[in-house]
C-alpha cells in the first residue's frame, strides 16, 4: 500500500524502528514526505499545512510499536485522518413529501454539470422517482440541445424555454407539478467563483425556487483552486454537496480533502465516465488511498 | 509582499505561492534552490523580485507568435485535449483571429461523441460565418477530418482546424482513435497536421502534467492552449511542462467570448503569478 510515500517515509523513519516514542522531531523528515505527497495530490497548501500539524499533534507521544516499520505507524495515522475528515458520507438524498424536491447543479464551466445532471436523473429514475431535467444555461452554446440529447437518451423530460435562468427555473416547477414529475434537477451555466454578477443569478434562482439540494460539481483535476472555488460557492449559496467528476482518469484528487476541510460540505457522488450511468457513492476510504497514490 | 532578506522566511513565502499557483512540487524546488543560490541572506533591495520573475520568465519561452502556416495548401491545425477544457470555445476564438488576419477558415466537427458537440461547434461557426464540415450521423471522427481536408485542398482553404472529443488520456483507446484522425489527416495533406494544439484549464492542478506527457505521445503537440486564466487560478503547471516536454504556451483563454483568447506572453503570465 502506498509504495511511494512508504518509501520516503521508511527511509525517513528508519532509525526509529523498536524503540522510543514519536517526537516532534523524530517524524519531521518523515511528515515532510507526506507533506510532499499531499501537494504532488493537489492539496491545497494551507490545507496541507493544517493537516500535517494535525497529525504531529496524534503521533507525538504514541510508542513505536515493536513489530512495525514506524513509517506504518505514521501512515496509518494519515490515512485514518484523511478517511475522518472527508467522511463520513450519505449518498441519500431527502425528498419532499407534497411538493417537487429541488436539486441544483452549480460549478465552475466544463466541470460536468450537464452530464452529471443527467447521470442524477438516471440514478433517481432507477430509485421509482419521476425526474424533470432543465436547461437553465442559456449561455453555452447549444447547452440547451446537449441537456435535450441527455433527456432523451434517458428517456426523461427536459424543461426549457428561450427567456433567462431564474424564469426558466421558475416556470420549471409549475411544469412539474402540472405533469406530475416529483424531482427537479436545475442545470445551471459554468461561472467563475468571482464572476459576481453570475454569482447573484444563482443567489436569485436560490431565492426564488428555493432548491433542497444544493451541488456544487468539481472537476477532479483541479489543483489548488478547489478551496477557492467551493469556499466562494459554499458562502454564496450555502451549498449541501459537492460531486466530484471525472475521477475515472488518474488524477489523485487532493481537492476532495481541500473541498471537505475548507467548507465542512461533505462529497456525495463521484463521476466515473462520460456514459450516463457512471455515478457513484463518494468513498473516503478509496480517496484517502489515492491521495496517498496507492 | 516580498521584501526584506533572503532568508529561510522568504524562500518559504516563495514555495508557498509557487505552489499555490499549481507550480508543483518539483518546478517550485527548482526555483526557490535558483533563488536560494543566487541571493543567499542578502538583503533585498528590489531588484530580488525582478530577479525571481527573470527566473521564471526564462524557464517560459519567447513570445508567441501564433499559428505557424505550411509552407503550400491549407494549414491543419488540430485541437486536443481532456474533456471540458474550452477545446471547441478555443477553437471558435481561434477561428476569430485567423479571419481578422485574413485567412479562409475551415472548421471540422470531429467530436462525434458528445451529446450536441456538433451543435455547439455550428452555433459557433454560424456567429463567425465560418464553414463547417459535420457528419451528424458518423461516429468515426476520422472520416469527417478526412472529408474537410480533401474540401481545405480543393477550395483552397487556408487553414483547416479540427475538433476532437474530450478524452481522458488514461483512455487508450480513445487516445488510438485520435491518432487515427491524425493519419488521416496527414494522408489527405503532406505534413498535416502541423499544429497541434493540446487545451489545457488554468485550474487544473499535477494532472495537466500527466496530461501532456501523455497526450504528447500520442500525437506529437507543437503547442499550448491555456484555457480560463480569467479566474484566479494561474496555470503554474506549464513551468514542469516546459521543463519536461518543452512544449511552450501559444494561446491563451480568458473568457467565452470570441475575442477572449491572446496570444501566450510569458512576462504577463509571470506578472499575473504573484498577484
Ligand atoms: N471522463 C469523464 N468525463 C466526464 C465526466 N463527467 C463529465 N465529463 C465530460 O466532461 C465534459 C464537460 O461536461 P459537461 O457536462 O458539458 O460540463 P458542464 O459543467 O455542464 O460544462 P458547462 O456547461 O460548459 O459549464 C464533457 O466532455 C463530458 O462528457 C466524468 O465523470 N468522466
Ligand atoms: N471562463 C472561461 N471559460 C471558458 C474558457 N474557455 C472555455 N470556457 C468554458 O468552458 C466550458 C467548456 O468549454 P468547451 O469549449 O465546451 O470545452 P471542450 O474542451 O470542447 O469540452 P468537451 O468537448 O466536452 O471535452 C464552456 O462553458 C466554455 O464557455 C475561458 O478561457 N474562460
Ligand atoms: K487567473
Ligand atoms: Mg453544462
Ligand atoms: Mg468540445
Amino acid at each position: 500500500m502506498f509504495d511511494s510515500i512508504q518509501r520516503g517515509l521508511s527511509d525517513a523513519l528508519k532509525k526509529l524502528r523498536g524503540r522510543g516514542r514519536l517526537t516532534a522531531d523524530n517524524i519531521r523528515e518523515g511528515l515532510r514526505e507526506v507533506r510532499r505527497a499531499l501537494l504532488e495530490a493537489d492539496v491545497n497548501f494551507t490545507v496541507v499545512t493544517k493537516f500535517i500539524q494535525r497529525v504531529e499533534e496524534r503521533s507525538v507521544g504514541q510508542d513505536v510499536l515493536a513489530r512495525v516499520d514506524p513509517s506504518e505507524q505514521i501512515v496509518k495515522i494519515v490515512f485514518d485522518e484523511l478517511v475522518a475528515l472527508m467522511g463520513p458520507v450519505d449518498p441519500k438524498i431527502s425528498f419532499a413529501k407534497d411538493r417537487p424536491t429541488i436539486l441544483m447543479m452549480c460549478g465552475l464551466q466544463g466541470a460536468g454539470k450537464t452530464t452529471t445532471t443527467g447521470k442524477l436523473g438516471l440514478t433517481l429514475q432507477s430509485q421509482g422517482r419521476r425526474p424533470l431535467l432543465v436547461a437553465a444555461d442559456l449561455q453555452r452554446p447549444a447547452a440547451v440541445d446537449q441537456l435535450k440529447i441527455i433527456g432523451q437518451q434517458l428517456g426523461l423530460p427536459v424543461y426549457s424555454e428561450m427567456t433567462d435562468p431564474v424564469q426558466v427555473c421558475r416556470n420549471a416547477v409549475t411544469f412539474a407539478k402540472q405533469n406530475n414529475l416529483d424531482t427537479i434537477i436545475l442545470d445551471t451555466a459554468g461561472r467563475l467563483q468571482i464572476d459576481a454578477a453570475l454569482m447573484e443569478e444563482l443567489q436569485q434562482i436560490d431565492r426564488l425556487v428555493k432548491p433542497d439540494q444544493l451541488f456544487l460539481v468539481v472537476d477532479a483535476m483541479i489543483g489548488q483552486e478547489a478551496a477557492n472555488v467551493a469556499k466562494t460557492f459554499n458562502d454564496t449559496l450555502s451549498l449541501n454537496a459537492v460531486i466530484l467528476t471525472k475521477l475515472d482518469g488518474d488524477a489523485r484528487g487532493g481537492a476532495a480533502l481541500s473541498i471537505k476541510e475548507v467548507t465542512g460540505v461533505p462529497i456525495k457522488f463521484v463521476g466515473m465516465g462520460e456514459k450516463l450511468d457512471k455515478l457513484e457513492p463518494f468513498e473516503p476510504e478509496g480517496m484517502a488511498s489515492r491521495i496517498l497514490g496507492q | 509582499r516580498l521584501r526584506g532578506k533572503v532568508d529561510r522566511k522568504f524562500l518559504e513565502e516563495l514555495e508557498r505561492r509557487l505552489y499555490l499557483a499549481d507550480v508543483g512540487g518539483t518546478a517550485t524546488t527548482a526555483i526557490v534552490d535558483r533563488v536560494r543560490q543566487a541571493f543567499q541572506d542578502k538583503e533585498i533591495d528590489g531588484n530580488v523580485e525582478t530577479f525571481v520573475r527573470q527566473q521564471l520568465r526564462e524557464l517560459l519561452t519567447d513570445p508567441s507568435e501564433g499559428i505557424r502556416y505550411a509552407e503550400s495548401g491549407p494549414t491543419v491545425v488540430m485541437i486536443a485535449g481532456v474533456n471540458g477544457a474550452g477545446k471547441t470555445t478555443s477553437i471558435a476564438k481561434l477561428v476569430n483571429r485567423l479571419q481578422k488576419d485574413g485567412k479562409k477558415v475551415l472548421i471540422a466537427a470531429c467530436d462525434t461523441f458528445r451529446a450536441a458537440a456538433v451543435e455547439q461547434l455550428t452555433v459557433w461557426a454560424e456567429r463567425l460565418g465560418a464553414e463547417i464540415v459535420k457528419n451528424p450521423t458518423a461516429s468515426d471522427a476520422a472520416s469527417v477530418a478526412h472529408d474537410a481536408c480533401e474540401k481545405a485542398r480543393a477550395k483552397e482553404f487556408d487553414v483547416v482546424i479540427v475538433d476532437t472529443a474530450g478524452r481522458l488520456h488514461t483512455q487508450v483507446n480513445l487516445m488510438r482513435e485520435l491518432e487515427k484522425i491524425h493519419r488521416v489527416v496527414g494522408k489527405v495533406i503532406p505534413n498535416a497536421p502541423h499544429e497541434i494544439l493540446l487545451v489545457l484549464d488554468a485550474t487544473t492542478g499535477q494532472n495537466a502534467i500527466t496530461q501532456a506527457e501523455m497526450f504528447c505521445k500520442s500525437v506529437k503537440c507543437t503547442g499550448i492552449i491555456l484555457t480560463k486564466l480569467d479566474g484566479t487560478a494561474k496555470g503554474g503547471a506549464i513551468f514542469a511542462i516546459k521543463q519536461k516536454l518543452g512544449l511552450p504556451v501559444k494561446y491563451i483563454g480568458v473568457g467565452e467570448k470570441i475575442d477572449d483568447l491572446e496570444l501566450f506572453d510569458p512576462e504577463s503570465f509571470v506578472q499575473a503569478l504573484f498577484e
